[in-house]
């Protein structure tokens, strides 16, 4: 059984190495500042083995865009989520993850066509299932389905 | 013996002048598995890189499905991995009933987990039988494991009428009990079936033919296939013991007694050879699924519409071709405020670059068969 590693503890081994990174925990989830979440990804991966990026998903708060990566270790069978914030919906930005795992790279390419969150470090930031020149991100919340292109949507 | 078509270079060929090419393979190409193409950069026939370009299928399902109720979504979900519908209908199922707290009856479990190993032997037909023909054993053994999946496909008939889109399962169960005629002829298919089997490996798995084509061909380190979050029979081919079934059972898979085959080197062969081998586990635990089935209930009662307290699940299965995960979130309404999907096909595509670089085409055509993609859930 994949047990998730306590939170709270995998936040507090954060903060001893990266203090100030860390926002918060839940029982499932590490909340972690946008700026350090490569540091912190880093961290994971080298001190406590967590091997294999599951997903990588962002969800539209309208005031604010969250990203969520679901990491697991297989060789300790353990996983732990980690949550950031984004908060700029002109230009959101987040780093990117792909030179830790390599399966990120269609994952952000993904996020990046259909959020619209530009992911900084990826070796190819392009769109994935749109064609380019496309206008809008059709996942966002304000992207209306019933009007044709989206309707206001950047 | 040689190993695939890439190392067959002599010395005269190298010296010769060339300039790359660009070659678009695809989108309308008979080995691209569907509406994918391939930018593929040659000198003379070694590829130099490759670039998977997809989206021809896109159809938006993750947006379509924030505007449909809960249940609205499962026929979307058929339309995934058009040929692993009934994997696609659990995982979403219990998606949902973990983020809405439903019980699942015992006998509806059982009936779900036939479903879904039937479901793994059928993808795994159609993936072995396209990868033949990929390496030009063209269609004889594709329309002997037709012949199979056939009857596989019947019997997703007789449940509930469908062949290809089933929108089988419900939340908290599954929308209809098994009618009398199918445990008789489930039994005379699984009774059957390690025999074809053995069939097909008596064709094809000493074939020379086959050897030389897939032998030490689009090999991917197990490191390297951790690293890039591969799953399914591609991460086993590499010899990586990782079966969610074992490593993090769900439904009642921890009932069963199967083995989780695995490769050594990584190549097309093991993939090839971890299918097979899947086949033969998933009529294992399809027998004892079915000598265990009890009786009962096949269904909970659940509100409609359903409003699933606010919240997030994540769920993940071990469909036929890989961690199929779905990512709900809640707002408390009758449709979910974000339904992400994650993709093994997609996700096992990261590899094909590496996997191919400095190999000839025909070797890539092999090595793209051997990942056993589906368009509808690569674009989705």
């Amino acid at each position: 059984m994949t047990e998730p590693l306590s939170s709270s503890e995998v936040a507090q081994q954060i903060g001893e190495q990266l203090p100030d990174a860390v926002t918060g925990s839940d029982e499932s989830t590490v909340f972690v500042r946008s700026e350090s979440l490569l540091d912190v990804a880093r961290f994971l991966k080298q001190n406590l083995d967590f091997d294999y990026l599951i997903s990588i998903t962002a969800v539209d708060f309208l005031d604010h865009f969250d990203v969520i990566y679901h990491l697991r270790s297989i060789k300790n069978n353990y996983s732990v989520v980690l949550r950031t914030r984004c908060d700029n919906r002109g230009s959101p930005r987040v780093p990117s993850v792909v030179s830790l795992w390599q399966g990120a790279d269609f994952q952000e390419r993904e996020i990046y066509d259909l959020m619209g969150i530009t992911f900084e470090g990826h070796p190819n930031m392009k769109r994935i299932v749109l064609w380019e020149g496309y206008e809008g991100h059709p996942l966002r919340k304000d992207f209306h389905l019933d009007v044709p292109g989206g309707g206001k949507a950047t | 013996m040689c190993q695939g078509a890439g190392r067959q270079l002599s010395s005269e060929t190298m010296t010769l002048d060339t300039e790359p090419v660009v070659i678009n393979m695809g989108p309308q190409h008979p080995s691209t598995h569907g509406v994918f193409r391939m930018r593929v950069t040659f000198d003379g026939e070694v590829i130099l890189d490759l670039e998977p370009i997809f989206g021809y299928l896109h159809r938006g399902i993750e947006k379509l499905a924030e505007h449909k109720t809960y249940l609205q979504n499962m026929p979307y979900t058929d339309r995934l991995d058009y040929l692993a519908s009934m994997s696609n209908n659990m995982a979403y199922a219990m998606a949902v009933e973990k983020l809405a707290g439903i019980e699942v009856p015992e006998r509806a479990e059982y009936i779900r987990v036939i479903m879904a190993e039937l479901m793994r032997i059928s993808s795994h037909l159609v993936g072995v039988g396209a990868l033949f023909n990929d390496m030009g054993a063209f269609m004889t053994p594709f329309l002997y494991m037709y012949r199979e999946r056939e009857k596989i496909l019947d019997l997703f008939e007789m449940v509930c009428g469908q062949r290809l889109t089933y929108n089988y399962m419900r939340f908290g169960g599954v929308s209809h009990d098994l009618p009398e005629e199918f445990i008789p002829t489930l039994k005379r298919f699984i009774d059957e079936m390690p025999g074809y089997i053995d069939e097909y490996d008596q064709l094809l798995a000493e074939n020379e033919i086959v050897l030389a084509r897939s032998k030490g061909v689009g090999i991917l380190p197990a490191d390297k296939a951790i690293n890039a979050s591969v799953s399914g029979p591609v991460l086993r081919g590499s010899g990586v013991k990782w079966d969610l079934r074992k490593n993090n059972p769900y439904s009642i898979y921890d009932r069963f007694d199967f083995d989780i085959p695995t490769g050594t080197v990584g190549d097309v062969y093991d993939r090839y050879r971890v299918r097979v081998e899947e086949m033969r586990q998933s009529v294992r635990i399809v027998r004892q699924a079915m000598e265990q089935l009890p009786e009962g209930e096949v269904r909970t009662k659940v509100p409609t519409p359903l409003k699933p307290p606010p919240g997030e699940a994540y769920v993940c299965i071990e469909a036929p071709k890989g961690e199929l995960g779905f990512y709900l979130v809640s707002d408390g309404s009758a449709k979910p405020y974000r339904f992400k999907i994650r993709a093994p096909c997609l996700i096992n595509l990261t590899m094909l670059r590496d996997m191919v670089v400095g190999w000839m085409l025909a070797d890539a055509i092999v090595t793209l068969g051997s990942i056993d993609i589906c368009m509808g859930e690569v674009d989705r």
